[in-house]
């Protein structure tokens, strides 16, 4: 799958660069969908990364899950969902000792979340790389009623939890690994705009 | 001076307003008859008595009302006040530096006695009377910038300052101007300013960065910042944009000079002596145009500062849909006589 190039826009909008092998320290390795091919080419660039890596897959009806577990990491998981593994993740979060490098390979919504648990776990930023696959859906945090709609992929949407229509901003916060959505007909009511496909 | 404070409410009734003392001494934030951003620092170091450069915390007439604001919409969103774990000390440092400068700015407003760490603060306009010690949380009711911020007009962001950066590591965000705490919380000084347009790529946040990181103690700075806003309304939160939303098309040429009002935020600059922390007040002073004009200096340049303004400007502070009525009612009161030099009447 081609990588994406996302257009320039406001500071806090995440930027993507491929994954770059930090040698064989111990490792914490999440890939949702096409994010596996990331990590078998940061295998196949240098396969000592996988010596000592915790490799989590969340297949996400891709079928990369045979030739991740052949690069032979550490240890293996293949999980159903996010969620499916949360728990899983955070134990290995908490576990990781000084030096321990998380690579998070996937599409945006799965980048986002995985990142904000690494960052609520203490996991310093210099130690978490990140490589965009497959999906530019976006998760939005409702700035009125703070529920997270994953998988946004039209501009507006209808927030899941409170139902107002947001419009779809660039500004992101690392912490709640979301966008913000901002009700788009606040100032006249029920005047929405045609949804439109999200671009990258 | 014995200030005599209002009972008004900055929502649904709206009856905020300022009395003649209060709008002769409003911050007007124009030195010159045009706008364009810059990082327009000085010394918070006093100004002309009774101007609100003058305390090191300005106590107004709306002290107690807004206090009363302030607690309604905490109670409703619980969100607008939060502090990150490390920034407990700072919270310390800043009750400390609100505490000693209102007691001894204004000592027939606030009392602090201190016998080592046993503190006995008294806040008078609020009916506070209350003893505790001095970095022990569990002699507050609240953590101790939450106690505080209670008790001050104004916003308050508290900034941690580590790896040549500022961050956004706690605050009291009650009246600002659209922005969320509750998102920006943890973010650096460029991250929480990514959405201002223009701003960026003039270097302003490099240059202001720069400065604020030089902050001594002992030595404040202060700037002032502007915008525009319909009724006097202090939570213009983007949580509750929805709600007061629709307000800001209810403004007509009849009304404008009653509804439209200008915002100014007297920003300072505070470096925390224990956690090296900087605080970050951001106090709101609001003006109708019907009182503003009354001074007609401010009048004729807010008319030009407005017309004149980049609409990306006017569109990134919310008040591009109004712009036209409020320029045709400063235009009244725009003889086109030229204007003095610096803020003051």
């Amino acid at each position: 799958m081609p990588r994406i190039d996302f257009s320039p826009s406001i500071k806090t909008r995440p930027v993507y660069a491929a994954l770059q092998s930090r040698g064989a320290a111990p490792a914490l390795m999440l890939a949702e969908a096409e994010g596996a091919e990331a990590l078998i080419e940061l295998a196949d660039a240098d396969a000592a990364v996988m010596d000592r890596a915790h490799v989590i897959y969340i297949p996400g009806g891709s079928g990369h899950g045979a030739r991740l577990k052949a690069l032979a990491p550490k240890m293996y998981h293949e999980s159903p969902s996010f969620d499916a593994c949360l728990e899983r993740y955070r134990k290995a979060l908490g576990d990781a000792q000084m030096g321990t490098q998380l690579y998070l390979a996937g599409g945006e919504g799965a980048l986002g979340r995985a990142m904000s648990e690494a960052l609520a776990a203490g996991m310093p930023v210099e130690a978490i790389q990140t490589e965009h696959r497959g999906s530019i859906a976006r998760r939005m945090q409702c700035v009125h009623c703070k529920g997270v709609t994953e998988g946004v992929t039209t501009d507006p949407f209808t927030c899941a939890h409170c139902g107002l229509t947001l419009f779809v901003r660039d500004h992101f916060s690392r912490r709640l690994g979301a966008f913000q959505g901002v009700c788009v007909d606040a100032e006249t009511p029920g005047v929405v705009p045609a949804a439109q496909e999200i671009r990258p | 001076m014995t200030l005599q404070f209002n009972d008004e409410t900055f929502r649904d009734d709206y009856t905020y307003h300022n009395s003649a003392a209060a709008i002769l001494r409003f911050p007007f934030p124009f030195d010159r008859d045009s706008y364009m951003y810059s990082v327009n620092m000085e010394p918070h170091a006093g100004g002309p008595e009774g101007s609100p450069f003058d305390k090191r915390f300005d106590v107004d007439e709306h002290y107690v009302s807004e206090m009363r604001d302030r607690e309604i919409t905490l109670a409703e969103d619980p969100l607008r006040c939060q502090s990150l774990p490390h920034m407990e000390l700072a919270g310390w440092d800043l009750l400390e530096l609100i505490m000693v400068s209102k007691a001894e700015d204004y000592p027939e407003l606030f009392t602090l006695n201190r016998d080592g760490d046993r503190w006995h603060w008294i806040n008078r306009p609020l009916g506070i009377e209350h003893r505790f010690t001095f970095l022990d949380p569990t002699t507050l009711p609240c953590g101790p910038m939450e106690y505080i911020t209670r008790q001050a007009q104004g916003d308050f962001a508290v900034l941690d300052q580590r790896e040549g950066n500022l961050w956004m590591d706690a605050g009291m965000v009650t009246s600002q101007a659209d922005w969320s705490l509750d998102f920006d919380i943890g973010m650096n000084f460029f991250e929480w300013h990514a959405p201002v347009p223009k701003a960026h790529e003039m270097g302003v946040f490099q240059r202001a960065l720069k400065f604020l990181l030089n902050i001594r103690q002992g030595s404040p700075a202060r700037r002032l910042n502007w915008t525009m806003t319909v009724n006097p309304r202090l939570d213009t939160s983007p949580e509750n944009y929805h709600k007061w939303g629709p307000e800001k098309r209810t403004v007509t040429a009849e009304n404008v000079g009653r509804k439209q009002f200008l915002r100014v935020e007297l920003q300072t600059f505070w470096r925390l002596p224990r956690s090296n922390a900087l605080a970050f007040p951001i106090r709101c002073y609001l003006i109708s145009l019907e009182d503003l004009v009354t001074v007609p200096k401010w009048g004729r340049r807010l008319h030009r500062v407005l017309r004149d303004l980049p609409d990306e400007l006017a569109d990134y502070k919310g008040f591009a849909v109004n712009r036209p009525l409020i320029v045709d009612y400063l235009s009244q009161h725009d003889d086109g006589a030229p204007t003095s030099p610096g803020i003051f009447p």
